[in-house]
């Protein structure tokens, strides 16, 4: 078998995968529950609800970390998620030989820090930041200046693996655990590494992080019964259910992988990247930039349309997502995309953000892996505007050489990647 | 390999609007706002027409402060590579944003802290508070890729975009894979920059909380390690037209300066790792320097690790610090001292050119700059 793609460039092959959700730690337990089609999404119990719209999430209550906030629990869920991963690939789990690539969510100092400040400062009348700035110079808070940078999460991830260079840390909205993958890549097509980790991660269901959704009404509000909440391509779909998750992913040059003995769990074949510019949240209403990214990454993988065996949706369960998702499949795979079946896997695990992109690779190489496809749950009440085969309310078996999967944001962020069993004409 | 040339630079910050400006501002004093956020000074942006970049009212009202300075930077960067009116072109151009977040509510903060002291239920009051005085649009202004998003908005750059985040470092990673995917030959043209809004108390904060910030009257930064140390935060933003030079070469474009590597690492903190990181970072770069753009913070330790550094990699050279021109600009701070080391070898005052960026708390990178 050639080591290179038709363009002359190294393959990419994973040799690890590691995850974590709402359903369970490891791939073994949430691919069983995934593919049981169970759900994951439950009432909050994290933070008192009253008062909100949505109380209901797909948040990790089995992973505990201190101080709890955002950045630690993404730190702890992406820690976990590379573990099994690396672990898997039979690298070195401390002297990682390549590069970091990390969707981390955009993080913040969360209510209880400011309560800690406005407390220090003494201040019994009206608060403002001169209070609490005045409490962040006693020095006593200096942690959680490194606890609230960007950077930070990455830094320990990296010092957690050994891995090599100056690690990425980067945000593409709810497709960023695609990009990190992209990025991976791209590094082993040039040449610059032979092995990537790429990452993603997101631990940030908070009252604020909510609300922020909530305000935005994307968040389904069909609080009553949550296992049923996330319904995509339903027509009676009201909006996404947040989630949390990590996802791992050892990317190594084929070649490389190959001569160390690695087993290769599948390919990255082909990666689609497209920018959108109608609006800071709605897609245009044409679809053409989803569509654009879908086809980059089937030339990118060197397939027709026609190749595609299952697609591993963004189906986020919002009425817009679904319907142009729909659109875009249905104008790249024409008539087919009635037949060709596509599933979501946010409808047990809820929309993990950041996370998605990765998460939702992992469960896209395990659908190869198997043979069997997960299904969309809660699929009791079809969209004639978008009639799909989205594998209804239970798993499919079959055979599955070539994934599509799609990861759309927020700021017009589109980006598809397609894996393989093997590469074409192997 | 191809080469990969700087073609178009947009910035802004307190010393004004413009390469030239900047330049100018070499020599001199920065504009220093001493007093807003007392006792922690700032570099505030210089007053923009927005209008000229932002046409629309109604995308200026949904972008906060960091948002508007890099979108306006972007616009800048677009026309002075003149490519701002190519449809095409700026429809397959590459966008990576190096980024931290957006502004928050801080009135609608002060209220809720202070009404949680007294709440009989906080949790629920912090609900019903957010539900009631969080603008919707706010999250929007937040988001770290919305600057990226804003852009490709306002000026119709949709090839693909990504955000890198993680304070000084992204804004050199940022530059390294753009660089990186035009020299292999994975595309052919990059808008990269960042944004940085230093007016804002929450991010004061942050780096308060750190020991992190000068509280005295401004002094230049390389004087400050002397009398403890400290960084000023400005505000700033900037963006760079960086592609193939044969693709600069097809659409008749004059390069103002190559970019002829990018280098960066994070070391283990400790003392001396900073002077040993940029005499290895420098090593790889294989430059001859004759110009040093420093983004130096003035923290104590660090910054004179730095300068001991700086004596040996570029003996002789001229050293400026991108701090005494626009201020600390964070994620923004790399693509600066990248527009001010082209612009002083596009002018003829310099040919090797060694951009630094030593994070404040973690991350190095180093940059060079030679004649187009």
């Amino acid at each position: 078998m050639a080591l290179r793609d038709k363009q002359g460039r190294p393959l990419v092959a994973v040799t690890g995968m590691g995850v974590v959700t709402s359903l369970g730690q490891g791939k073994d337990d949430t691919w069983a529950a995934l593919t049981a089609g169970r759900s994951g999404i439950h009432r909050i119990n994290r933070f008192p609800t009253e008062s909100l719209r949505t109380s209901i999430a797909g948040t990790i209550d089995f992973i505990d970390v201190e101080p709890f906030c955002a950045p630690m629990l993404s730190e702890r869920l992406a820690v976990l998620a590379a573990e099994e991963a690396v672990g898997q690939s039979g690298l070195a789990s401390g002297g990682f030989p390549g590069a970091l690539f990390i969707a981390v969510p955009p993080v913040e100092m969360e209510w209880p820090q400011r309560q800690a400040l406005a407390e220090a400062s003494g201040q019994t009348g009206d608060v403002t930041y001169k209070d609490l700035l005045k409490a962040a110079a006693t020095g006593r808070f200096k942690a959680w200046h490194d606890l609230f940078i960007f950077g930070t999460v990455a830094d320990r991830v990296a010092d957690r693996f050994g891995t090599k260079g100056s690690p990425i840390s980067l945000s593409t909205a709810c497709s960023s655990g695609a990009t990190a993958i992209q990025l991976g890549v791209e590094a082993i097509r040039r040449g610059e590494t032979d092995a990537a980790l790429c990452i993603g991660t997101d631990g940030s269901v908070n009252p604020e992080s909510l609300i922020r959704f909530s305000l935005l009404s994307a968040l389904s509000t069909q609080n009553e019964n949550p296992e049923g909440a996330s319904k995509p391509f339903s027509k009676n779909r009201d909006g996404f259910v947040m989630g949390e998750g990590g996802a791992a992913l050892v990317l190594e040059n084929a070649e490389a992988a190959i001569a160390r003995g690695a087993k290769i769990l599948g390919y990255v074949l082909g990666c689609g990247e497209k920018g959108d510019n109608f609006h800071r949240t709605r897609s245009s209403p044409d679809g053409s930039p989803a569509i654009a990214a879908i086809r980059q990454a089937l030339d990118d993988a060197n397939l027709s349309p026609g190749e595609i065996d299952y697609i591993n949706a963004h189906g986020t369960s919002t009425p817009e997502n679904d319907k142009m998702e729909a659109m875009s499949c249905t104008a790249v795979f024409g008539e087919r995309m009635g037949s060709l079946p596509i599933s979501s896997n946010k409808s047990m695990i809820g929309h993990t953000l950041t996370a998605a992109g990765a998460v939702e690779a992992v469960m896209s190489l395990l659908t190869i892996a198997t043979g069997r496809m997960p299904p969309t749950i809660n699929y009791q009440v079809p969209d004639p505007a978008i009639p799909l085969d989205v594998v209804p309310n239970a798993a499919r078996d079959g055979d599955v050489k070539y994934v599509l999967s799609n990861s759309f944001g927020f700021g017009g962020q589109n980006t598809c990647l397609v894996f393989g069993a093997e590469p074409k004409g192997a | 390999m191809r080469d990969v040339v700087i073609t178009g630079i947009g910035i802004v910050s307190c010393a004004g609007e413009g390469l030239d400006a900047h330049l100018a501002a070499l020599s001199g004093v920065p504009n220093t706002d001493a007093e807003t956020f007392a006792p922690h000074p700032v570099h505030p942006a210089t007053a923009l027409e927005w209008d000229r970049q932002i046409p629309k009212k109604s995308d200026q009202r949904q972008m906060e402060a960091w948002q508007r300075l890099g979108c306006y930077a972007a616009g800048l960067a677009l026309d002075s590579a003149g490519v701002k009116e190519d449809a095409e072109l700026k429809g397959r151009m590459q966008l990576i944003v190096s980024a931290g977040g957006g502004e928050r509510d801080y009135a609608v903060d002060g209220q809720i802290l202070a009404g949680l002291r007294t709440a009989e239920d906080p949790g629920v009051f912090l609900n019903e508070r957010l539900m009631g005085d969080l603008r919707p649009t706010l999250f929007l202004a937040q988001l770290s890729n919305l600057l990226a998003g804003n852009i490709s908005i306002v000026h119709g750059v949709t090839g693909g975009s990504r955000t890198f985040m993680g304070e000084e470092s992204s804004g050199v990673d940022a530059i390294r894979i753009a660089r990186e995917r035009i020299a292999s030959g994975q595309d052919d043209i990059f808008l990269v920059g960042g944004a940085y809004n230093a007016e804002r108390p929450d991010v004061l904060l942050i780096y308060e909380m750190g020991g992190f910030l000068w509280k005295r009257p401004y002094q230049p930064v390389w004087s400050r390690p002397a009398d403890g140390g400290g960084m000023i935060l400005g505000s700033a933003a900037c963006f760079l037209v960086l592609e193939s030079r044969e693709h600069a070469a097809a659409r008749g474009a004059t390069p103002l300066a190559a970019l002829a590597g990018v280098a960066s690492d994070r070391s283990r903190r400790q003392s001396g790792s900073v002077e040993q990181a940029l005499h290895g970072l420098s090593r790889e770069l294989k430059g001859k320097p004759d110009v040093v753009i420093s983004g130096a913070t003035g923290l104590r330790g660090i910054t004179e690790e730095e300068q001991a550094a700086l004596r040996d990699v570029a003996p002789g050279a001229a050293v400026h610090a991108t701090g005494d021109v626009i201020g600390h600009a964070m994620e923004a701070q790399a693509p600066a001292s990248v527009a001010l080391a082209a612009g002083l070898i596009a002018n003829g005052t310099a040919s090797d050119a060694l951009v630094t960026s030593i994070g404040h708390w973690r991350g190095e990178g180093a940059l060079r700059l030679t004649k187009a």
